[in-house]
């Protein structure tokens, strides 16, 4: 059977500012056959969505094509004319972007966007758009597909726009899909669900996809063959068993060493080093500074992709002492609290975003509304690590913010130490402030573009230690080593760093204030998993050193086990179930925690997800009765709608909040 | 939500009358001393006092003031004992008419070249009008309207220089005395929208959601009119909004350089008459015309833009 996708020898490069064309792509081939899965996988900056854009002989503005051809049915896409291109364009060959609330055009309504579509590329009469409309919305599984085609993107979540983006791309009937990250920064929840649906739709229709991610947990689930790029070139291709199992490339080993997996207690082995930028690869293999099996030859000469006896296409000189290497490393082991004092108290907090109206401030009402969030009760130890779990919309910002003094509870309190906290930073003393410290998910949002690393470090110094002169120089350059970056650091802007840097630099400065209490909000959720497992590694090793109190945030249930001491799961800003890490994540559980723990997707091709519940997103937590009483799989009728669920005990330190008794719990 | 912002629409245009009143009221002397200049003074000054109300207590004055004005009735004038709201009158048409034509030639200019630059990104049509429309907002406009009426009055003897028809005439007496100073204001106005919209077609046909639109195969100027342009001239709507309001405000410079009878000038004449009641009234029409005018560019931008009319729906 002839290709589908046919790529060969493809390079594409830029023009640098020193007037050198530098390479995104180096002589990449790759072959795609119809009703095949294959997925691109890689750091960023490694090319996969260049490839798979050129796949549809499409470059991003200032990229140019050096070399190669891009065949689809057998016809290079960059030798097509225009009108040929649109024609195939999201007809044949269709994308699903990585944004699609950024890919959806805000100003139209849905139903327009995809009725542009079918009248684009389906052979369908005009009077039938709007029905075939309602049916591809039904398809891809969206509630409701009549409202929606009057909403514009913005009224939509994260999971229905990605959906609509599908739906969009089915319009055509394509032979292939291209999709570039569908499912990144989406819920575990709706992310697995969105995956069995592609999975499903693909199967059915025969299509083929490519499939670009990062997240090589997705890729198990949905490929077949696997392409492992690395600094714009394949580095390894193979099936996804023997990608995942068994890879014989150091690179990919280094990669799948440094996911956080659920059941393993160990913290993941960061993969030290970033890749060279794009022309700095040198004449030699490109993944040479970074690898442990190094050898001279392999900075002279380039290794050629070849077939290896282990299985796979390979570009690697050592690939079978790779190969035996295989898996015998171990993480280091996370640090575990011993017990201690009590570091922060929240006691029955409760915080609401909803303002009160003007005539019930007047008559002294509060809002109608029921809080975001409420009735929080949580104690950490000094040293102790709490991880916030929840999907998206279940409070787990928000209470790091009402702890940090950024938003005022409605009723509660926080205590650190011995003291109340005052409810916000306006009243808090400097004392209270550098007590606590907030790292933030994105660096690049938190960082000032316009601050040198050395001013970002300096101004908790100056100001919680009135450190000025050398002393404050010779400080800034301290706090930096222990974040493994060095002094010439310091002079830097933040746009000069890589995104696990710039993290670096966000975690130095929150640990400059010497804070008793750090909360990470999302800290690796931006990041690489390689540099995710770095960042993960250096928190663990402040917490060892300084002895700090963490509560950590994370959507990442993997992330969240490797460092946590105890997890409290959160749905709608209510507590579900809270204990030691190895409780929550092991024996009887609350049903939420069973429908997270189920959606996980973990790197293993014979894991499969369990999705026990619709990855509907609900927009205010319910007035009374249990907060998860819409999407429990295993509800119990009236009661859980009307009656508040009792805290249940099944161990000591471990409280799971269910109506279901605990011999039931136990037994699913 | 509108009611809200007209409320504060309302707040906003008091707030400027109080503060005018009251800038006017700690200069020294009145609009009676100012009227009789050296005959200020015994029993002149307090008949014109009498007569002007001027000896009543300031917080009276400011509500005969604000109520009249509120009624339409602005006072009257200190020195010809006119009615300014019919003198103004008048020379708000005059200035009306003059935008109204600045407007009619510059918008569609402006974003039509604005579009064409955008989309012709540093190509020779892009650098021939970007540049322009740079030395068009440099040059100060009474620069350019002296080279004007040098070249087409003075030279080519094509254009009246200066408008001699006297505030009151018919509209159609002011052509063709007003194209010089349409093309002056219209050259200002069209180099400030136009950077404007070339800057946000760029940053739109980079976006996401237009290479979405060239990946699903939507044709260039399908891409260009339905999925940019209605995005990328929103942020236009503002721009235009304040240019409305500088042109309804009075362009001083160009109706003292062609002695054009609009607001602009009356506004001069009045400062150097002293007429202060006059200089009071013209300053609250032209604050009400700004908040006015933003008030209906915000609103047009809330009923253009989904995602602000979703918010004002919900009732933030």
């Amino acid at each position: 059977m002839s290709a589908l996708i046919d790529i060969r020898d493809i390079s594409v490069g830029f023009v640098g500012r020193d007037g050198r064309t530098r390479e995104v792509l180096r002589n990449i081939d790759l072959a795609v056959a119809p009703g095949e899965c294959v997925g691109l996988v890689g750091e960023s900056g490694s090319g996969k969505s260049t490839l798979a854009l050129a796949a549809m002989g499409y470059l991003k503005r200032g990229l140019r094509l050096l070399n190669g051809s891009a065949a689809f049915n057998d016809t290079d896409m960059f030798a097509r004319s225009r009108q040929e291109l649109e024609r195939i364009r999201g007809g044949q060959l269709a994308l699903i972007p990585q944004n699609s609330g950024q890919s959806l055009t805000p100003t139209l309504r849905i139903g327009a966007q995809l009725r542009e579509a079918l009248r684009l590329h389906s052979a369908l009469p005009a009077d039938q758009h709007a029905a075939k409309v309602i049916e591809l919305l039904g398809h891809v599984r969206l509630p409701d597909p009549e409202a929606i085609v009057a909403r514009f993107p913005h009224e939509l979540s994260g999971g229905q726009q990605q959906r609509v983006a599908i739906a969009m791309a089915l319009a055509g009937e394509p032979e292939a899909l291209l999709l570039d990250e569908p499912t990144t920064g989406l819920d575990v929840t709706t992310q697995a669900h969105i995956l069995e649906l592609l999975r499903d739709i693909a199967a059915e229709r025969g299509m083929a996809m490519v499939y670009v991610s990062h997240n090589l947990g997705a890729i198990a689930r949905v490929c077949t063959r696997v392409v492992v790029m690395y600094a714009g070139e394949i580095v390894l291709e193979g099936t996804t068993r023997h990608v995942l199992k068994s890879p014989t490339h150091p690179y990919a080993q280094g990669l799948l060493a440094s996911i956080p997996k659920l059941d393993d207690t160990a913290l993941p082995i960061a993969l030290d080093g970033r890749p060279p930028a794009p022309g700095d690869a040198g004449a030699g293999c490109a993944f040479a500074d970074r690898c442990a099996l190094v050898q001279d030859r392999c900075r002279t000469t380039r290794p050629q992709l070849a077939p290896s006896e282990i299985g796979g296409t390979v570009r690697c000189f050592f690939a079978e002492e790779a190969g035996r290497q295989q898996g015998q490393t171990i993480g280091a082991a996370p640090v575990r609290y011993a017990g201690g004092g009590t570091m922060l108290d929240l006691d029955d907090l409760s915080i609401s975003y909803a303002k009160p109206r003007l005539l019930d401030q007047l008559l002294g009402r509060g809002a109608a509304v029921p809080p975001t969030v409420d009735d929080i009760s949580i104690s950490i130890g000094k040293g102790e690590t709490l991880g916030l779990v929840g999907e998206s919309g279940s409070g787990k910002s928000t209470i790091l913010k009402t702890i940090a003094g950024l938003l005022p509870p409605a009723g509660g309190t926080v205590t650190a130490g011995d003291r109340p906290l005052p409810r916000t930073v306006e009243h808090r003393d400097p004392g209270q402030l550098r007590q606590i410290q907030l790292i933030f998910q994105n660096p690049d949002d938190s960082l000032n573009p316009r601050h040198t690393v050395a001013d970002i470090l300096e101004q908790p110094l100056k100001l919680y230690f009135g450190l000025s002169g050398d002393k404050l120089r010779a400080r800034s350059a301290e706090i930096l080593e222990r974040v493994r970056l060095g002094a010439h650091y310091l002079g830097r802007l933040p746009s000069q760093l890589s995104g696990g840097e710039k993290q670096r630099v966000a975690i130095a400065r929150a640990f400059a204030a010497g804070p008793e209490i750090v909360l990470c909000d999302e800290v690796t959720s931006a990041l690489d998993v390689s540099v995710q497992a770095a960042v993960l590694d250096l928190l663990n090793d402040l917490k060892k050193t300084q002895g700090t109190t963490y509560i950590f945030v994370s959507h990442d249930l993997a992330v969240v086990r490797a460092l946590s001491d105890r997890v409290a799961v959160l749905y709608q800003g209510r507590l579900c179930e809270i204990g030691q890490t190895h409780q929550v994540f092991g024996g009887e559980s609350h049903p939420y925690t069973k429908v997270l723990l189920g959606a996980v997707l973990e790197p293993d091709p014979d894991a499969a997800p369990t999705l026990a519940a619709d990855d509907v997103v609900e927009r205010a937590p319910p007035e009374r009765g249990c907060p998860f009483q819409r999407r429990c799989p295993r509800r119990l009728g009236a009661i859980c709608d009307t009656d508040a669920p009792p805290w249940q005990s099944p161990e000591a330190g471990h409280a799971i909040r269910c109506h279901i008794s605990l011999e039931d719990l136990n037994a699913d | 939500m509108l009611m809200r912002r007209l409320f504060l629409g309302a707040i906003t245009v008091w707030i400027v009358s109080v503060i005018i009143f009251a800038g006017v009221e700690v200069l020294p002397g009145d609009a009676c001393t100012a009227f009789l200049e050296r005959e200020a003074q015994g029993k002149l000054l307090e008949n014109c006092r009498e007569a002007q109300g001027l000896n009543r207590s300031a917080a009276e004055r400011y509500f005969d003031w604000a109520s009249g004005a509120l009624r339409g009735d602005l006072g009257v004038s200190a020195n010809g004992q006119k009615s300014i709201s019919e003198l103004v009158g008048n020379r708000l048409r005059n200035s009306l008419l003059l935008a109204v034509c600045a407007l009619a030639v510059g918008v569609p200019t402006a974003i039509f070249l604005g579009v064409v630059t955008g989309l012709r990104r540093d190509k020779p049509v892009d650098l021939v009008f970007s540049t322009t429309a740079v030395f068009a907002m440099t040059i100060p406009e009474f620069v350019s309207a002296t080279v004007l009426i040098l070249v087409f009055s003075v030279w080519l003897g094509w254009l009246p220089g200066i408008v001699l028809t006297s505030a009151g005439a018919p509209v159609s007496e002011f052509f063709p005395e007003i194209v010089l100073p349409v093309i002056v204001l219209g050259m200002v106005m069209t180099a400030h929208i136009l950077r404007m919209v070339r800057s946000s077609v760029i940053e739109v046909m980079v976006g996401d959601y237009v290479q979405m639109a060239i990946l699903k195969g939507v044709p260039y100027w399908h891409i260009v009119f339905r999925h940019a342009l209605p995005n990328a001239l929103l942020p236009a709507i503002n721009v235009v909004a304040l240019t409305i309001a500088w042109l309804l405000g009075g362009v001083v410079v160009i109706e003292v350089v062609f002695n054009y009878p609009g607001l602009g000038r009356m506004m001069i004449d009045a400062i150097s008459d002293r007429d202060l009641p006059v200089v009071q009234a013209i300053a609250l029409i032209v604050a009400t015309v700004y908040v006015g005018v933003n008030l209906t560019a915000d609103l047009m931008t809330m009923v253009l833009n989904p995602r602000l009319r979703t918010h004002a729906l919900r009732g933030s």
